[in-house]
């Protein structure tokens, strides 16, 4: 920071003229600013302040501030609370699913798409694996529900081929994990791949070059020359995806899941939506969400850290 | 990487192998698309008795007749126009010039201001406090506080001021000796030169906001506001109850699923629409935004 280096910055009087200059003379900087931290405050800082509902027995008529303190009554409530806990199991479940059959997709198709050579067929195909991460999660769902329906869902038109009897995908809660989770990458693994595709382009060219000359084969640089060389780029989507491990995407959640299927499907954010928004309980809700978004924080903190220490220079 | 040498059958083999891995990953990704187009072009009959695999059966526009002659249809799909277009105005009006400010040398603070900014990457009061602040600001059931309450995100700022650092100073120096203030230097020269930035961010901001549901829901009561999205999930859920809408339909030439694959398909078209636009960009966007925090 150069704040403290004007001109005369030894007397305190100095620094006030010299910042009263400083305003003079930039202070269309600051008015550009203003609108951007104005928001912020309002719309995501403000709602900070608010958390203190989590502490509170909150009542919309006495508000934020006007509310009696409970100390940690809601959270003891929550971890007594076997709807939480489930809630909290799911999520982690979910996430960890995810990561195992999620993560190495984009990575296999990032590999494979580097060794199309028709350019065409390369760019066809690519444009059509990014597009459903364009595509809203309502529609998704949308199709999903239409898929997998038990009457006159594809899936089950398939299966009848084979003399199986119809099932009714979404009220099992044994099939909404494996349902969720593939649509999830059914959705996101071409769109991830950019990434890798990003860091295989950025491979030397020499080094194939001369392991052509050594006669290498091309199934022998895939697995020896580009795959060591985006390591570090794996490494580092690896972790922030684990520190970002409670985020999943409940928005899906919500869309696909219902109450036969709670079991296994209800997350903490589904959660909190229930609890907070439709059923009332603002301050046990927002207790819940408190300590999600502060574990969330800590993952997340420490994942940055290590991805830098790890790239040292920069991300991708 | 060098795609000439071609020595050998196994090399061959290799490629052949891949490629059809890769159409099969390809047409699996396209099938649902095809599936539900083709359903809402079949005859609700043949919908329901699940006899469509791949193109139409029975063709028939009778779905779309029937989605498009729903008023809320039109409603939600006009509400939608507004809140992409007025919210992704919102967003560039707030962003540029911020972001702008945050790359400035000059600016005293700029390290505190851009941890204000990188803070709510990390940190989100959650679901519960932001519904509350925004009752709090009067901006429930508003068609203002869609637009203004999702104005703003910190990567999408990091983006810009990450591009906006990458511009050389000297080509302001021509708009400065001309005396240009900072509003005529970021309008005249940085905006110009940023266009492929501010275009992956306005991409980012207008499918957001087209696609944009959560919030859409919880906030807004009055069916006169809501999006295309809302409107949607709301026909899918009563059509797939299998209540006595969903059973009215049946003997129709139109069915409850070939109804929610028209209202698919038709609310598919705009992205499809703005997709080259979209992949052109976008690729260039997602690595822009990760390389500083």
């Amino acid at each position: 920071m150069s704040d403290a280096t004007g001109p005369n910055q030894e007397n305190g009087e100095g620094l006030v003229a010299h910042l009263i200059d400083h305003f003079k003379k930039e202070w269309q900087l600051y008015v550009m600013l203003l609108p951007t931290i104005a928001w912020l405050v309002v719309f995501l800082y403000k709602p900070m302040y608010g958390l203190q509902i989590a502490f509170k027995d909150y009542s919309i008529f006495r508000g934020i501030s006007g509310s009696p303190w409970v100390g940690f009554e809601h959270f003891e409530t929550l971890f007594q609370s076997e709807q939480f806990i489930r809630a909290l199991k799911n999520t982690v479940i979910i996430s960890f699913y995810t990561l195992i059959f999620g993560f190495p997709v984009p990575i296999f198709l990032a590999l494979m798409f580097n060794e199309v050579l028709n350019r065409w067929f390369k760019k066809t195909s690519q444009t059509i694996v990014y597009l459903p991460h364009f595509i809203s999660s309502v529609i998704i769902a949308g199709i999903v529900m239409t898929a997998f329906s038990p009457s006159a869902g594809i899936i089950n038109t398939f299966l009848g081929w084979f003399g199986v009897e119809p099932i009714y995908f979404l009220t099992k809660p044994e099939w909404f994990r494996p349902i969720f989770i593939g649509t999830g990458i059914w959705q996101e693994a071409g769109f991830q791949s950019i990434v890798y595709l990003a860091a295989i382009a950025g491979v030397s060219p020499t080094l194939y070059e001369s392991a052509v000359v050594d006669g290498a084969s091309r199934w022998q640089m895939m697995w020896k020359i580009t795959l060591p060389s985006i390591l570090p780029t794996i490494i580092i989507m690896l972790i922030i995806r684990i520190g970002n491990i409670l985020e999943v995407s409940f928005e899906m959640i919500i869309l696909l899941y219902q109450p036969a299927t709670y079991e296994t499907a209800d997350v903490v954010n589904t959660f909190i939506y229930r609890q907070g928004i439709q059923g009332g309980q603002y301050d046990l809700a927002a207790a819940a969400g408190l300590f999600n978004a502060v574990v969330a924080f800590v993952l997340v903190i420490s994942a940055n850290t290590i991805s830098k220490r790890f790239s040292r220079t920069s991300l991708w | 990487m060098s795609m000439k040498h071609l020595y050998s059958k196994g090399d061959r083999r290799f490629v052949l192998i891949n490629s059809i891995l890769i159409g099969i990953f390809t047409l699996s990704t396209l099938y649902p698309f095809i599936y539900i187009t083709s359903l809402s072009f079949s005859s609700g009959f043949a919908a329901r008795a699940g006899t469509v695999v791949l193109t139409p059966i029975d063709t028939t526009i009778e779905a779309y007749k029937y989605v498009l002659a729903q008023p809320m249809f039109w409603i939600s799909y006009k509400n939608t126009f507004l809140y992409t277009i007025l919210g992704t105005l919102m967003s560039l009006i707030i962003i540029i010039p911020g972001s702008y400010a945050l790359s400035r040398p000059q600016l005293k603070g700029r390290r505190f201001w851009n941890l204000v900014v990188a803070f709510t990457m990390w940190f989100n009061a959650g679901l519960i406090p932001f519904f509350l602040n925004m009752r709090d600001l009067g901006l429930l059931d508003s068609y203002f506080g869609i637009i203004i309450g999702f104005a703003v995100n910190g990567f999408n700022i990091i983006l810009l001021r990450n591009f906006f650092e990458g511009i050389p100073q000297s080509f302001e120096e021509a708009a400065r000796m001309d005396g240009a203030n900072e509003f005529q230097v970021l309008w005249k020269v940085y905006v110009p030169l940023s266009k492929p930035a501010i275009a992956t961010v306005s991409l980012f901001c207008i499918v957001a906001r087209w696609n944009g549901f959560f919030w859409a829901m919880v906030l807004l009561q009055d069916e006169q506001k809501i999006p295309l999205q809302v409107f949607l999930r709301h026909t899918i859920s009563t059509l797939s109850d299998d209540n006595e809408f969903g059973a009215s339909l049946v003997d129709a030439t139109y069915s409850a699923e070939t109804v929610t694959a028209a209202i698919i398909v038709c609310s598919i078209i705009p992205i499809l629409i703005i997709y080259p636009f979209i992949q052109r960009y976008f690729e260039k966007g997602i690595l822009l935004g990760g390389v500083k925090e």
